[in-house]
């Protein structure tokens, strides 16, 4: 019979302190966590700090390119990454479901090890709760995460007319991908979700110079973040539709379900406004980065249309692209 | 050949608007509707408006199978949400729709605690049916010629299980009875229809016929590319300068003369024309599809009796209906883009992601 998780786990007893001596622990091999206090202990650089948070329901966990685990590490970090940081801490909280496999916890506490391993920061905080069968639904995590800041003074406000835009890489794969996993496309393919840490990529492209401001198109897709860019402001980005990259089994997968890519959320990607000088560098160094091989200059900033986000189609057409309303797709991070 | 992106490209569009140019020079303003939802995404998504020369309209028809759905039956529908028994199941587009009341839709209903499942398929609806006994499932069937098929294959096969909780609410809509009505209102002004690619594959290009026929106006089917866009405006142009209406098949790697004759005989055997109600256009005899006697026990309508005739409530000052009839543009709606938006949508054109208001705001041209 295999092993599931039963609201003793969740207790703060015996079950509870098995599943973090012999689950929690040894995976993340942080000395604060191994600790067992109620807080961690962090050093200081006397550097400001960058703290962001996250929490991670996507369904199903599992899905081509990744799962729950890695998502939720790649998140947190991305964020703080976005922000100018350099992430090194990061906090895990888990909310199980009654009957939760153990076997599936396992790995996606694997995956959590793996990924922040690769991304640099140690898991040095923690909790477990566990809810009643149907209360939940599989698992629910929340991670957030402090980092060291790097790059200080990244802002709307320091766009300027003339900036270039840069995406580093496929636009939409990650909400393609779960949609995929759910079974909700009637084929299979090539279509793995981007998820992935962006450290290196937003570190390769700071030292390039000449940013103003990054973001990870999360939910929403490139389209409104784009739209936050500019919202209010007295500038507004022209888009080049056949600039922009999408990978074929994105579009294919969003055409035949009448969604647009542009809207797709990614989780591994970033984009960069940056001052023209630098256009040149930084869209090299992203393109010398593992993960953004695929970058591009997706468009610039200019005055034409004040707090609008303008796309120049293929067929030599222009509309405007708003914001998301409503939710494209639930529960896809 | 790829043709999601053959299709897109531009080097063929400049020859077709220089032609598209020196036709609307003659012929003086040309006004063509296109009847289909999924034209008008594609017209507004590629930009296509802004390049058409001065003089060509193209007008959104009742082509959103959400849309011409009157707030009656959406009103109905909400009620029967209510009852704890049902598990509603329903295509996403349909879940924000509101009904007369102002805000009330079937996604507040769910939260609420009111069952409701976004399906992309009827089979999935069938599949909640046998996995849930002791619930009514019922699938909201909405669209045109294009879904029927698929609504028909479930209840053939409900009936073949003998799945009793399962039943069908036909808000199915047939297009030629729509098409005539709208024609032959005296508010009518088009000189030519963009005929639906969709709804052809299964009914055949013949379906369209009657246009030129009988009243005299030019129809081309079209496909869904903005090559095929262009091309199907030009030869309606052409037509209109000509004076020789006729129709014509744009879209002949998907579209036959005679259809799909298998989607058409489930319809046949499983579905009767029966009178429905249109948001904008009424009544209009045969123009829905009513599950046969032979249904009837999978027929939502008549195990929940679906009152006739409660369909004609419109929900105040919105001018949806004038919008589907091709009399306003979605701009001229007092509603539009102030009280109505797509995030907090009074009519169901904002609503659908293929209605005519909602693609004109989203895809607002420059």
């Amino acid at each position: 019979m295999e092993e599931r998780i039963t609201l003793d786990y969740g207790s703060g007893g015996l079950r509870t302190a098995e599943l973090i001596d012999r689950l929690l622990v040894p995976a993340f091999r942080s000395e604060p966590l191994a600790a067992l206090g109620d807080g961690a202990v962090l050093e200081n650089r006397s550097a400001p700090l960058v703290f962001s948070t996250d929490s991670f329901v996507v369904t199903p966990w599992r899905f081509p390119g990744g799962d729950i685990g890695k998502l939720a590490v790649c998140g947190t970090v991305n964020d703080v990454c976005m922000a100018g940081g350099e992430p090194r801490y990061l906090s895990l909280s888990l909310v199980i479901e009654e009957g939760f496999l153990l076997r599936d916890l396992e790995e996606i506490v694997r995956s959590i090890a793996r990924e922040a391993e690769r991304a640099g920061v140690s898991v040095v905080t923690g909790d477990t709760k566990v809810v009643e069968r149907g209360k939940g639904d599989g698992i629910y995590l929340n991670t957030s995460g402090i980092g060291f800041l790097r790059a200080p003074g990244l802002s709307r406000a320091a766009i300027r007319p003339g900036d270039a835009v840069l995406l580093s890489g496929s636009a939409g794969c990650h909400g393609a991908a779960v949609l995929m996993a759910r079974g909700e496309l009637p084929c299979e393919g090539e279509l793995l979700s981007d998820c992935r840490p962006l450290h290196e990529l937003s570190a390769a492209v700071l030292a390039a110079g000449g940013v103003r401001i990054l973001r990870d198109p999360t939910r929403g897709g490139v389209a409104t973040t784009l739209n936050e860019f500019v919202e209010g402001s007295g500038l507004c980005i022209e888009l080049e539709e056949d600039a922009v990259p999408i990978d074929a089994p994105v579009a294919a997968a969003c055409d035949l379900l009448g969604l647009d890519p542009l809207y797709s959320a990614c989780e591994g990607r970033l984009l960069a406004i940056v001052d023209p000088a630098h256009a040149e560098a930084a869209l090299e160094a992203l393109r010398r980065t593992e993960g953004g091989e695929g970058a591009a200059v997706i468009g610039r900033v200019t005055q034409s249309r004040p707090g609008c986000v303008v796309l120049r189609t293929a067929l030599g057409g222009a509309r405007i692209l708003g914001k998301l309303t409503g939710a494209q797709l639930p529960r896809i991070c | 050949m790829r043709f999601d992106t053959e299709f897109r490209r531009p080097q063929n569009a400049e020859r077709a608007l220089a032609a598209l140019r020196e036709l609307v020079r003659e012929t003086g303003p040309i006004r063509l509707m296109e009847i289909c939802g999924t034209h008008t995404m594609a017209i507004a998504k590629a930009g296509l408006r802004a390049l058409l020369p001065e003089g060509l309209e193209l007008i959104s028809g009742p082509g959103c199978p959400v849309c011409v759905t009157p707030a009656g039956a959406i009103d109905w529908i909400l009620r029967l949400s209510e009852r704890p028994d049902v598990i509603l199941a329903s295509y996403g587009d349909l879940l924000r729709v509101p009904g007369s009341v102002r805000g009330d839709s079937l996604l507040r209903r769910r939260s609420l605690g009111a069952q409701v499942r976004t399906v992309y398929s009827p089979v999935e609806a069938l599949a909640l049916a046998a996995e849930h006994p002791d619930r009514e499932v019922v699938f909201l069937g909405v669209g045109f010629e294009t879904t029927a098929p698929g609504t028909a294959a479930c209840l053939l096969e409900a009936r073949e299980r003998g799945l009793r909780n399962f039943s069908v609410l036909s808000l199915l809509k047939r297009t030629e009875p729509a098409l005539r009505a709208l024609v032959e209102a005296p508010d009518f002004a088009v000189d030519g229809f963009l005929c639906p690619g969709h709804v052809a594959a299964v009914t055949g290009a013949q379906a369209f016929a009657f246009l030129p026929r009988e009243y005299r106006l030019p129809a081309v089917v079209a496909g869904f590319e903005p090559g095929d866009l262009l091309c199907a405006i030009c030869r309606l142009a052409d037509m209109v300068r000509r004076g020789e209406p006729a129709l014509e098949n744009e879209y002949t790697r998907v579209v036959t003369q005679e259809g799909n004759p298998a989607a058409l005989a489930a319809i046949g055997c499983v579905f009767t024309p029966a009178a429905a109600v249109w948001r904008g256009l009424g009544e209009i005899p045969e123009s829905g599809l009513a599950p046969g006697d032979a249904f009837s026990p999978w027929d939502a309508a008549k195990k929940f009796s679906f009152p006739a005739g409660s369909s004609a409530v419109e929900t105040p000052g919105c001018r949806c209906g004038a919008v589907i009839r091709g009399v306003a543009r979605p701009a001229e709606c007092p509603l539009f883009g102030s009280v109505c938006t797509p995030a907090d949508p009074v009519g169901p054109c904002m609503v659908s992601g293929e209605g005519a208001c909602a693609a004109a705001y989203r895809y607002r041209n420059l």
